[in-house]
């Protein structure tokens, strides 16, 4: 299941819809919830805005659901990702696995987020005291 | 047609985000089409200068050298930041 959207979401309904999903079949959910920090290279960030790539986003993430589901036998699997303006506190991203035993689900979890950060065309531009800038990606490159 | 979008830094260096062209005949991949932008002022050319600029074609990171066509879309963008 893949969601890109600028209202919040509720991790605990999330998990429900999973777990309903699965009927029987699962033995694990890992999740990740990403939170907007206030602090981002010693600055205080007031505000973080989410520019996407609509329809290339959409593609990025079910690529990636589809290589976890595929690669640790995933019963069921979420991403969601919100957009548009955020402040401190805001949960910003959320990833789920759900499998027949607990090592598959953490490590697909772990892929899910890792490559999102670095596939999915997602750019945050925070606003701080002295403006707004665009964070620099640090993570290796997107690969082709 | 060609449809050219810009996003993020990107977008708001070059004051566009989404511009349709029409391609020259010359042009026939994404490393001349991007040296043929580069052409239009100093400000496009040093913005699509940089080796950390992504680009993708019909919403597909692509290598250097991709083929473009008409019809396509191809997106400049820098590396991402979401997550």
């Amino acid at each position: 299941m893949i969601r890109v959207q600028e209202q919040d979401f509720d991790p605990g309904s999330e998990l429900e819809l999973l777990r309903d999903h699965c009927a029987g079949r699962a033995g694990a959910v890992v999740s990740f919830t990403g939170l907007v920090r206030d602090l981002n290279e010693g600055d205080d960030i007031a505000q973080l805005t989410l520019e996407h790539y609509p329809g290339m986003t959409e593609k990025a993430l079910a690529q990636i659901e589809a290589h976890a589901i595929e690669h640790w036998n995933l019963v069921a699997a979420a991403i969601i990702h919100r957009i548009g303006p955020l402040a401190p506190n805001d949960r910003i991203v959320f990833v789920a696995a759900a499998s027949a035993h607990r090592k598959d689900a953490f490590s697909a979890c772990e892929y899910m987020i890792d490559s999102l950060k670095t596939e999915a065309p997602f750019w945050k531009q925070e606003v701080t005291p002295g403006g707004k800038r665009w964070v620099t990606a640090v993570d290796e490159p997107i690969s082709s | 047609m060609v449809r050219l979008r810009f996003f993020a830094s990107l977008r708001e260096t070059l004051g566009t985000g989404d511009e349709q062209v029409e391609l020259p005949g010359d042009i026939t991949d994404i490393s001349a089409l991007t040296a043929w932008l580069q052409a239009r002022n100093d400000r496009w050319h040093a913005a699509l200068d940089n080796t950390r600029v992504r680009i993708a074609v019909n919403q597909t990171i692509v290598k250097p050298g991709h083929p473009v066509r008409d019809g396509d879309e191809v997106a400049w963008f820098p590396p991402v930041t979401g997550g």
